[in-house]
């Protein structure tokens, strides 16, 4: 293991130097937009969102961005002293969350950002402002799968690479047959087709993928709730003054009832039960 | 910076041994497939030859990523083709094969075609003169020669169709590009240090490739 170590560090070192060059550009940029705006507090927040997710985060065709996470952005964005038509929406792919966040591309990303300690070490959390569970989508019409044991002959759907095709290969159901795709709508294809049985991922991905209007009445939530994925807002570490006024934001949004109303209009369509607010953990 | 490595929670090699099967499968594949291509896109038959062409501008312009989920979306959910594999791990290995073959067959074809023009006229000719059907022209007298002049265009080829394998990620085969998305997906704090060692590990792949076959390509070049 040790070559394999140092050449994978000189690698590194390569890959560092080349992303160095060709990503110089982009915070310097923003410095000097801020600067010509008058100096002072510059007049745009810039937000990470998921453009992918209905009932999370998603762009529509005629370029509007609607679901749970861009309410709750779009509240603590308020809250920050930032009207709506202040905010850019930045799309933050699952990958690059990180980056984006230490790089200082937005300010803070809110895109079913899973609170965990690998992650903190690079960011802080704000939150949790959402607790979802592994869960399964299935055809309406299909009652055979009630327990976790159940899967292990069943054909199954996820996203490549993701945390629940993980769990799944891993520890929830060894034998059962997965199938990894790019997206949830190629698995949603599968489903309808009966290629596959269920897709398996955060309850919360599934309910808005089964509230889209084309899907009304054609798929199903389990309810098995196999793991607990905290949503946190991600923010730039050791930023302590943005992470304490998130989370009074987000405190609020729930005490008076933007939080429970955010869950009714963009996940509520598909019959779903969340899970009441979490308590904020990271913090104040 | 990389002690994920020693958790035994990954299986590099394991990875990129899917990731050589991959190209070994799909190089004889498509050396064959692209052979049938150029022998088509030289023969006599204007059919054959309008298929030859027609096929090869088509997939070659066509990005592989959508051929690979085409096989997968197209062939396998929609269709129902699953090319003898029982669970999903080995149809999508089939399928990944079968895309990679099909679009690297046409570069196989073209670099072919290429070493075709590179055989004298005369040789055919004279080979015709004696008497020699075109089949017997091509597979005796002018694919030997041409196979001589294009072993590093070839090397080239199969340099990119390992790079390409990491395409086939997208329909859930375990090669080395799933676990470096496994990888990135855990291992927020030491994104580079992931990247670093896929990178490397292709390296490790391609580098000596390249380098056995440049000899070989000196070694049989024909001389004139």
């Amino acid at each position: 293991m040790k070559v394999l170590k140092v050449g994978a560090a000189a690698a590194t070192a390569v890959v560092l130097a080349l992303t160095a060059t060709a990503c110089g550009g982009g915070s310097k940029d923003s410095a000097s937009d801020a600067g010509a705006s008058g100096g002072g507090k510059s007049d745009k927040i810039v937000i990470g969102i998921k453009f992918d997710q209905p009932g999370l985060g998603l762009k529509t065709p005629d370029g509007k961005y609607t679901g749970f996470d861009v309410d709750v952005a779009t509240y603590v964005a308020k809250e920050l002293g930032y009207q709506p038509d202040q905010i850019e929406w930045k799309q933050a792919v699952s990958a690059e969350r990180e980056n984006l966040i230490s790089n200082g591309d937005v300010k803070f990303i809110a895109a079913t950002y899973s609170i965990n300690d690998k992650r903190k070490a690079k960011v802080d959390f704000a939150g949790p402002y959402f607790l979802a569970h592994q869960d399964l989508l299935v055809r309406t019409d299909d009652s055979s799968i009630t327990k976790v044991e159940d899967l292990n002959k069943k054909k199954l759907c996820s996203v490549t690479g993701s945390t629940s095709a993980q769990n799944v290969k891993k520890d929830l159901a060894k034998d059962a047959d997965l199938q990894e795709l790019p997206g949830y709508s190629e698995c949603l294809t599968g489903l309808e087709n009966k290629a596959v049985d269920a897709l398996t991922t955060d309850d919360s991905i599934l309910a808005g993928y089964a509230a889209q209007e084309k899907n009304k009445g054609k798929f199903k939530l389990v309810g098995l709730k196999m793991s607990n994925e905290n949503y946190g807002i991600g923010l730039k570490k050791g930023d302590k003054e943005l992470q304490t006024k998130i989370n009074a934001a987000l405190r609020k949004m729930v005490s008076d009832g933007s939080w429970e109303a955010a869950v009714k209009k963009n996940l509520g369509p598909a019959d779903y039960k969340n899970e009441p607010a979490p308590q904020i953990t990271e913090g104040s | 910076m990389f002690d994920f490595l020693d958790s035994g929670q990954y299986d590099l090699l394991g990875a990129f041994w899917v990731t050589v099967q991959l190209t070994l499968y799909s190089a004889v594949g498509s050396l064959i497939w692209g052979t049938v291509l150029a022998g088509m896109r030289v023969s006599p038959v204007p059919l054959l030859r309008g298929f030859g062409t027609a096929y090869v501008n088509l997939v070659r312009n066509t990005p592989l990523t959508l051929l690979i989920i085409g096989c997968s979306l197209g062939l396998n959910q929609t269709m129902g083709v699953t090319l003898g594999g029982g669970t999903f791990k080995e149809t999508g290995f089939r399928l990944a094969v079968l895309g990679l073959i099909a679009y690297t067959g046409t570069f196989v074809c073209e670099a072919l075609r290429s070493g075709i023009n590179t055989v004298p006229v005369g040789q055919a000719e004279a080979a015709r003169a004696l008497g020699l059907s075109f089949t017997q022209v091509l597979t005796l007298i002018v694919l030997p020669q041409a196979w001589r002049a294009v072993v590093a265009p070839l090397a080239n080829v199969l340099i990119a169709l390992t790079k390409n394998t990491t395409v086939a990620a997208a329909i859930g085969v375990a090669e080395a590009a799933l676990l470096m998305k496994e990888m990135v997906e855990n291992e927020a704090d030491a994104l580079f240090a992931v990247f670093g060692i896929f990178a490397l590990g292709f390296c490790l792949l391609t580098l000596p490739t390249g380098l056995l076959l440049g000899w070989v390509a000196k070694r049989v070049a024909v001389k004139r």
